[in-house]
């Protein structure tokens, strides 16, 4: 079985300052995979080198290749790769009141994401199939309507069924839910989870919020510093992790309280309890330590940290560090 | 205040409206035959039957003014339209290329910018020969770099949002993003600096036809008729006085116009008043 994405030794820089690098990643086909960490982590730009969207003065090397296409698309030309992009690859950003353009009608929009790569035979054909799109959406009717008249849960439709129209392989959503009511929230990802079902596609699913990962994902990788520090599947890593960035995330956000999940993190008490936090900020881009880059974070960080820890585990299930929980050094 | 209706707006609005009308009505009916002459007439005062008076021919000049209108639209709309055409294209493609031509497009702008209108005006004027047209167009190539540098700035925010990564994010090519996404919304700068341009225009035209580069005899144009005026600035000030305040409130019109339409569209100015 061979993979939706694959993602080999991605490093992402400008001028010489890497912002992420050696990134693996791998994705199979309708399989839902997370990808969490702080901000400045190097989610995003992960993301937006797959699509080659990456700003003008920030460089992607590596290697890209998505099932279905048959070149690299790190380095593609923008001809080749708007080809790519909509039709075999499709995202949903996090901003949905910024994402559609105000001045053309909600209709008009979806319909147009599928004329341009031509997936319906005309515009009459097209029309038709966006209003099937928002109804699948559950926005009946909303084909003449501007995006000022709609509302940011309604915006996010839209733009998921515009991102849905060609049926991509992937699916990308960057923090698709973040400027969400929690109550939206959880609409949108029933509709995420359902859209990509329907049409086997596999799904990269970019977040902060680890309760939101729990729900969607079957496999998770955890990026610190724009290094991928930990991946495995979701139940694994959230209740064994094993990079003391993991477990200091996992601790940070509560997620027993909010999923009943694992209690033995060790600080639930009776008494309204404070959350632990991870010591210190996320350092500035090109600011971050040499060898594990969560060492100067790290309560657990020994001289030998200064070396790059080596992967430990198979591609889809393992971590990068010196000093794992759960094991005998602690 | 209402942003919808401001006071720029509403008067600019009125002045503009009224001098189209008055054009309008210059083509089924003057006063008199702008261009007829009558000796027996020549400078003559304001009367019940000349309004305005006559000039040094005996030509009626309130008709001469209403015909003249004529000119100064016709000016303002062609010079505007050309730098419209390519000015704006312009300001998008500098937006959109990289940084490395988008300087060379700005740079070569900034040296138009700098190049006097009126001297391109007169250099026009003495290659392909004096006429409203050739001042006209003159006029409106020396009115891109202006009109290149606002749209440029407005298409680089657009650039900038997200629902145009999004139409990349869909595979859109970017000549459509420019057509479909770009220029709708920068349309409310471009109507502002058409206005703002359409004064400008109005003005070099005047001061063109003043110098006899502009409109050519006997086409009645107010800049030509302050030209006529000038050997009679002493004896019979009226006849640069009722021209000067035509293109002084036509300008006045077209600013406030300008002004009218900013705070009606520009965002910034949401919560000001």
């Amino acid at each position: 079985m061979s993979d939706v994405l694959t993602v080999q030794g991605l490093t992402v820089s400008v001028r010489d300052v890497a912002l992420v690098s050696d990134v693996e990643l791998t994705v199979g086909p309708g399989e839902r995979v997370g990808l969490i960490g702080e901000s400045g982590s190097g989610k995003s730009l992960t993301a937006l080198s797959v699509l080659g969207l990456l700003p003008e003065d920030v460089l992607a090397a590596g290697s890209v290749r998505l099932s279905g296409v048959d070149h690299e698309l790190i380095g593609a030309d923008e001809r080749r790769m708007s080809r790519v992009r909509g039709r075999h690859l499709a995202m949903v950003f996090q901003e949905p009141m910024t994402a559609l353009n105000p001045t053309m009608r909600v209709g008009d929009q979806v319909a147009e994401a599928m004329l341009i790569h031509r997936t319906r035979s005309s515009r009459r054909a097209a029309r038709i199939a966006a209003a099937e799109l928002l109804e699948l959406v559950q926005l009946p009717g909303v084909m003449r309507t501007y995006p000022h008249q709609l509302s940011g849960g309604q915006r996010q439709r839209v733009v998921l069924a515009l991102a849905l129209a060609n049926d991509p392989a992937l699916l990308i959503c960057d923090e698709p839910t973040t400027a969400l009511d929690v109550t939206v929230q959880a609409m949108v990802l029933d509709l995420i989870m359902r859209g990509v079902a329907a049409r086997e596609s596999a799904l990269l699913f970019i977040t902060h919020d680890l309760a939101v990962v729990a729900t969607v994902c079957q496999r998770v990788l955890v990026m610190y510093g724009g290094r991928v520090v930990e991946s495995g599947p979701v139940t694994e890593v959230f209740t064994r992790p094993r990079h003391r960035y993991t477990e200091g995330l996992i601790a940070a956000s509560d997620l027993e309280s909010a999923d009943s999940g694992p209690a033995d993190v060790g600080l639930a008490t009776s008494a309204p309890r404070r959350l632990p936090t991870i010591p210190g900020n996320v350092p500035p881009a090109g600011q971050f330590p040499d060898g594990c880059v969560f060492r100067n974070r790290c309560a657990h960080a020994t001289e030998t940290c200064a070396t790059l820890p080596p992967w430990t585990g198979t591609p889809t299930q393992g971590f990068a560090c010196h000093h794992p929980a759960g094991a005998s050094d602690a | 205040m209402n942003r919808r209706l401001n006071p720029s707006l509403i008067v600019g609005g009125f002045i503009v409206g009224l001098i189209v009308l008055i054009a309008l009505l210059s083509f089924i009916w003057t006063p008199y035959d702008a261009t007829l002459v009558d000796s027996s007439i020549r400078l003559a005062k304001p009367s019940w039957s000349h309004w305005f008076g006559t000039d040094k021919f005996g030509r009626d000049i309130l008709s001469q003014l209403m015909v003249g209108a004529r000119t100064t639209l016709f000016v303002g709309l062609v010079a505007v339209g050309v730098a419209a055409v390519i000015g704006v294209p312009v300001g998008i493609l500098a937006a959109m290329t990289p940084r490395w031509p988008s300087e060379v497009i700005m740079r070569s702008n900034d040296l138009l910018l700098a190049f006097p209108a009126l001297l391109l005006a007169i250099m026009f004027g003495a290659v392909f020969g004096a006429s409203t047209l050739t001042a006209m167009i003159a006029i409106g190539i020396a009115t891109v770099p202006s009109f290149a540098r606002v749209i440029r700035s407005g298409a680089l925010q657009v650039m900038r949002t997200e629902y145009v990564l999004a139409a990349r994010a869909a595979g859109r090519r970017p000549v459509p993003i420019a057509v479909r996404h770009v220029l709708p919304n920068v349309v409310s700068l471009i109507t502002v600096q058409a206005s703002v341009s359409f004064a400008i225009a109005v003005l070099a035209e005047a001061a063109l036809s003043f110098l006899g580069y502009g409109t050519a005899p006997p086409t009645p144009s107010w800049g030509r008729m302050l030209q006529e005026s000038q050997e009679f600035l002493f004896s019979a000030p009226r006849l640069a006085v009722f021209p000067g305040l035509a293109i002084a409130v036509a300008v006045l019109g077209f600013n406030l116009l300008g002004d009218g339409l900013r705070d009606r569209f520009d965002p910034r100015l949401e919560d000001r008043r």
